[in-house]
């Protein structure tokens, strides 16, 4: 082979600059974003629940009130009756208890790389900055 | 296989003729289907309509409009001079010339008055609407009480919506319906939070108020209006005050020839 000292060092150059990815990120992980909740008491589900399946349960929300106009909501771990409301002022809504959206939603779908478009349409709360 | 002429001939025969009796089969039943769809009209379950008496309605007040585009953050683009900006104007509720919203009820010699009346339009929530047939993705709908609903998150933009309503009840939103502070709808108005508003490239149109029928409300327009032109309730409910006023009133629809059923109706 010929010049398969510059070769070799070559292909260690070119594989450590295609995978500096993957070890450049070695210890600088970024901190799974934990959302902040600012007032007490309980949500519509568990914790846990809502952690797993708040953008299924926002999606039924949003077919059965625009479609079936069936817009109360039987907690199924307490019992209790919500309205179906993503953000509505002054009302019982999502976005009454999360009003901090920055700390509340943002933080983990930034994390998590998904950007839902709730916010072109609905407004968002006024936060106090 | 060994087969001559003389069998594929007789085979084929037999063939053609059950294919025709199948055929002629399908026309009788098809026949059946269409004479039953044109019977009387159907009054079972809920219909939400609206009679809107011209009379009443004083020239160059527009409170149902303003009130109706105020709650449901419907944008006012306007052009760099401030005045309106057509080609992207969106509208609920409006008032139309009597010979543009009844094109083929205006005739000769018609009378001063209804001449030079601007009518309340909007969306006639259709008994048969031809936007609900043509929308591909299922985005506008008709509820089971008769309301012609569109739900905002599946429209596409395509617009074919707008082209089948016969009666441009429908807008779309050529610009972003919001000012860039995300406050206000264009036009400088504050945003509603009770409401969502539209993004760019949605069609938009009347609701009948659905989310204050939804609290026992009536239809804003019909609540704010200072002379009482406009009256709601369910067509089908033979008490209803709906009822009594077209009973004692002769009224008209808007293009009722083409059989979509319009759910608004006018007194002249």
């Amino acid at each position: 082979m010929y010049d398969a000292g510059k070769i070799i060092a070559g292909l260690v150059i070119f594989v450590g600059i295609v995978t500096y990815p993957i070890w450049g990120s070695i210890g600088s992980s970024v901190n799974v974003p934990v959302p902040v909740v600012k007032t007490s008491g309980t949500c519509v589900e568990s914790a846990e629940y809502m952690r797993a399946n708040h953008m299924q349960m926002l999606n039924e929300w949003r077919d059965e009130v625009v479609r079936d106009n069936n817009r109360v909501y039987v907690s199924q771990q307490y019992g209790k009756e919500f309205e179906k409301s993503l953000s509505s002022a002054g009302k019982a809504s999502c976005m009454s208890c999360h009003s901090n959206k920055a700390e509340f939603c943002d933080s983990c779908h930034n994390y998590t790389a998904v950007t839902p478009y709730c916010w072109e349409c609905h407004l968002e709360p006024k936060e106090e900055i | 296989m060994d087969e001559n002429r003389r069998d594929f001939l007789k085979k084929a025969g037999v063939g053609s003729l059950v294919g025709l009796g199948v055929v002629s089969a399908i026309g009788v039943i098809a026949e059946k289907e269409g004479k039953a769809s044109t019977v009387s009209e159907d009054t079972s379950g809920t219909r939400l309509g609206m009679v809107v008496d011209t009379r009443k309605c004083p020239e160059g007040c527009t409170i149902c409009s303003e009130v109706c585009h105020s709650i449901h953050n419907v944008p006012d683009f306007r052009q760099a001079d401030r005045s309106p900006d057509l080609k992207h104007e969106i509208k609920w509720i409006w008032k139309e010339p009597y010979h543009n919203a009844f094109p083929s009820k205006s005739g000769a010699f018609m009378s001063e008055s209804l001449l030079s009346r601007k009518v309340a339009v909007l969306c006639n929530h259709c008994k048969s609407p031809s936007c609900v047939r043509v929308c591909p993705t299922q985005a506008t709908f008709k509820r089971s009480d008769g309301i012609v609903l569109m739900d905002f998150h599946r429209c596409i933009g395509c617009r074919f919506c707008m082209a089948a309503c016969p009666y441009g009840s429908r807008s779309f939103n050529w610009q972003d319906p919001r000012e860039e502070s995300g406050k206000q709808v264009k036009g400088g108005k504050d945003i509603n939070p009770e409401f969502p508003t539209r993004e760019r490239g949605v069609v938009e149109k009347c609701n009948f108020c659905a989310e204050r029928l939804a609290k026992n409300l009536k239809p804003a327009c019909v609540e704010k209006c200072p002379e009482g032109a406009l009256t709601f309730g369910d067509l089908n409910n033979p008490n209803s005050e709906i009822r009594s006023i077209l009973k004692s009133n002769n009224t008209i629809q808007r293009k009722p020839e083409l059989g979509t059923g319009p759910s608004v109706f006018y007194i002249v």
